[in-house]
């Protein structure tokens, strides 16, 4: 490419990348403004990171957040996978239904899983609470980890998996000394990235969380409402890091050996 | 004649498990490793749904219940004004955020996947770790800029250019930003995808074959990334009709969208069967796009595409 056609392409690339980023620069620089008065620059403090630590409704959610966010992720992690070995090895009738079963939660609208799955909760009599949340938590997760072990499974070897079968192996025993090892940085990303999308979930939670299982984002959505303050800044920037280390973490090993 | 060598490019090399066991022993552990997710599924995400279509036909109790006699009613009311007007405007949004994601996402894609190998993977990543941040933060970061005491007035009092805060948020203007915001990254990395398995010999060959850089445009470049088009288009129009608290956080009550009135209707009104009625209509919308997608794209899915 020759300079000429270079330079703009590099303004615009620069002008989206700070369209996505400056907003997101200002709200964790603002986490440590000495001001209770969001936009006015009064200087550095982590006053704001201290007083979250005082804050007794902000820490019970975070414990609910990352309560359901291990067990979701957990259970998500290991159904997932079963289910994208499982669909990968096997062939048998209805399989397309299956599959296209699973791809269903990743297009439709989240709301409507929300609303459903409240409505459900409702008409058997379940309260709404950490339970609701965690099964509808694994229910949205489950499609992420099946569409992170499936990018793996493309491009796998299967004769591997034959010489280890030809050589006298059960199909537990190629499933835990060949596929599973295979399959271990992929997995390791899908239970990240389930971990990321189980915290940062506000839709679906919105609906199934109960009165005494509000989540962080439930939480800054209530503290939103009521008005901004510096302390939201300072969560959003903590979860932000959470966020990111997780996702860059899944990426590596994605594609690593790719 | 160019289509057709695309799509045998982008197929995927067939997976053909060859299995030599005896057949009894596949089925059992076929039904191990796919029954607990297809029995999951079922009873938290199909039974609910099948639930809610029950429930949108459904008529209103005196006190907020379902009275269980059937009735079209529910359907009916989205002809009165009010509630045409709701998906009229919903739509309207969708759109307009499908387009402009679109629009300035397809050349940003097209300079990702133009780039040196040795940033490619940071510029992407740049994009993935936006797509993945809680949507509820970022909107919560324009509101930082924009409310009235927020940092753009701030700024432009400081300077001097107004003399009184603008009223920045709390418009449609503000919601579409929102929306743009919260789902440019799920425009571009499908249009990504789409543009980075382009074979570049195409391109070559249109221009050798005298072709202006438009003309490779229109007839090789956007015929052949069209499905990562409709793909990107999918996933911003489906989501930004739920965005509730996009609306209700940025524009007031004057922009309401399907799922502020879902919301509303499950939560407030307590009409359950009209906001089962308005998931459903929402349900369809999506499922029309979808089979629009399949079409397009020669009913092949690509995962990648997704993520």
């Amino acid at each position: 490419m020759s300079r000429l056609t270079r330079l703009p392409s590099v303004a615009y690339a620069v002008f989206i990348y700070s369209f996505l980023y400056v907003p997101i620069a200002i709200l964790v620089a603002y986490s440590f403004n000495d001001s209770k008065l969001n936009a006015v620059w009064k200087g550095f403090t982590f006053a704001w990171y201290a007083k979250l630590w005082t804050n007794t409704s902000i820490l019970e959610a975070a414990k609910i957040s990352l309560t359901v966010g291990f067990f979701s992720t957990v259970i998500s992690t290991m159904l997932g996978t079963l289910v994208a070995v499982g669909m990968y090895r096997y062939r048998f009738r209805g399989k397309g239904m299956i599959d296209a079963m699973l791809y269903v939660p990743l297009v439709m609208s989240e709301i409507v899983m929300g609303i459903a799955l409240l409505a459900f909760f409702s008409m058997i009599k379940v309260p709404l609470g950490m339970g609701t949340l965690l099964i509808a938590h694994i229910t949205f997760s489950i499609p992420f980890v099946v569409v992170v072990i499936n990018a793996r499974l493309k491009g796998f070897d299967q004769s591997i998996e034959e010489a280890s079968k030809d050589l006298g192996a059960n199909e537990w025993q190629t499933f835990r000394l060949i596929t599973f090892p295979l399959l271990g940085p992929a997995i390791a990303a899908s239970a990240m990235l389930a971990f990321t999308i189980s915290i940062d979930d506000v839709i679906v939670s919105f609906f199934v969380a109960g009165p005494d299982s509000t989540t962080l984002p439930l939480q800054i959505f209530s503290m939103v409402r009521h008005g901004v303050t510096p302390e939201i800044n300072a969560l959003s920037t903590l979860m932000l890091i959470v966020t990111l280390t997780f996702v860059v973490f899944a990426q590596k090993l994605q594609t690593r050996k790719r | 004649m160019l289509k057709k060598e695309n799509a045998t490019l982008a197929t995927d090399i067939p997976i053909k498990p060859k299995i030599k066991h005896s057949k009894k022993k596949i089925n059992l552990a076929a039904i191990w490793t796919i029954s607990p997710v297809t029995i999951w599924l079922l009873l938290f995400l199909f039974i609910p749904l099948f639930f809610i279509l029950v429930v949108s036909v459904m008529s209103r109790g005196t006190y907020g219940g379902i009275e269980y006699t059937f009735t079209l009613e529910n359907y009916a009311r989205f002809f009165e004004p009010l509630y045409l007007r709701i998906i009229v405007v919903s739509i309207a949004m969708a759109a307009a955020t499908t387009l402009i994601c679109v629009v300035f996402g397809y050349p940003f894609a097209y300079i990702i996947a133009q780039s040196p190998a040795k940033y490619r993977t940071l510029l992407l990543l740049l994009v993935i770790v936006p797509f993945w941040t809680n949507s509820l933060i970022r909107t919560y970061a324009w509101i930082v800029l924009l409310r009235t005491e927020g940092v753009i007035n701030t700024i432009l009092l400081k300077i001097g250019l107004i003399a009184e805060p603008l009223t920045l948020l709390y418009n449609s203007g503000a919601t579409l930003i929102g929306f743009v915001y919260t789902l440019f990254p799920f425009a571009v990395l499908p249009l990504y995808a789409s543009i980075e398995k382009l074979d570049r010999t195409f391109l070559e060959a249109s221009s050798d074959l005298g072709g202006r850089p438009w003309q490779t445009f229109l007839n090789v470049t956007l015929p052949l990334t069209f499905p990562g088009v409709v793909a990107a288009s999918l996933l911003v129009f489906i989501p930004t009709l739920g965005l509730f608290f996009i609306s209700d956080l940025m524009g007031g009550a004057k922009t309401m969208i399907i799922g502020n009135l879902i919301k509303n209707q499950f939560l407030t009104a307590r009409d359950w069967p009209f906001g089962s009625a308005a998931s459903i209509i929402l349900m369809v919308l999506t499922l029309m796009m979808i089979l629009f997608y399949l079409k397009v794209s020669g009913g092949k899915t690509d995962d990648t595409e997704l993520l």
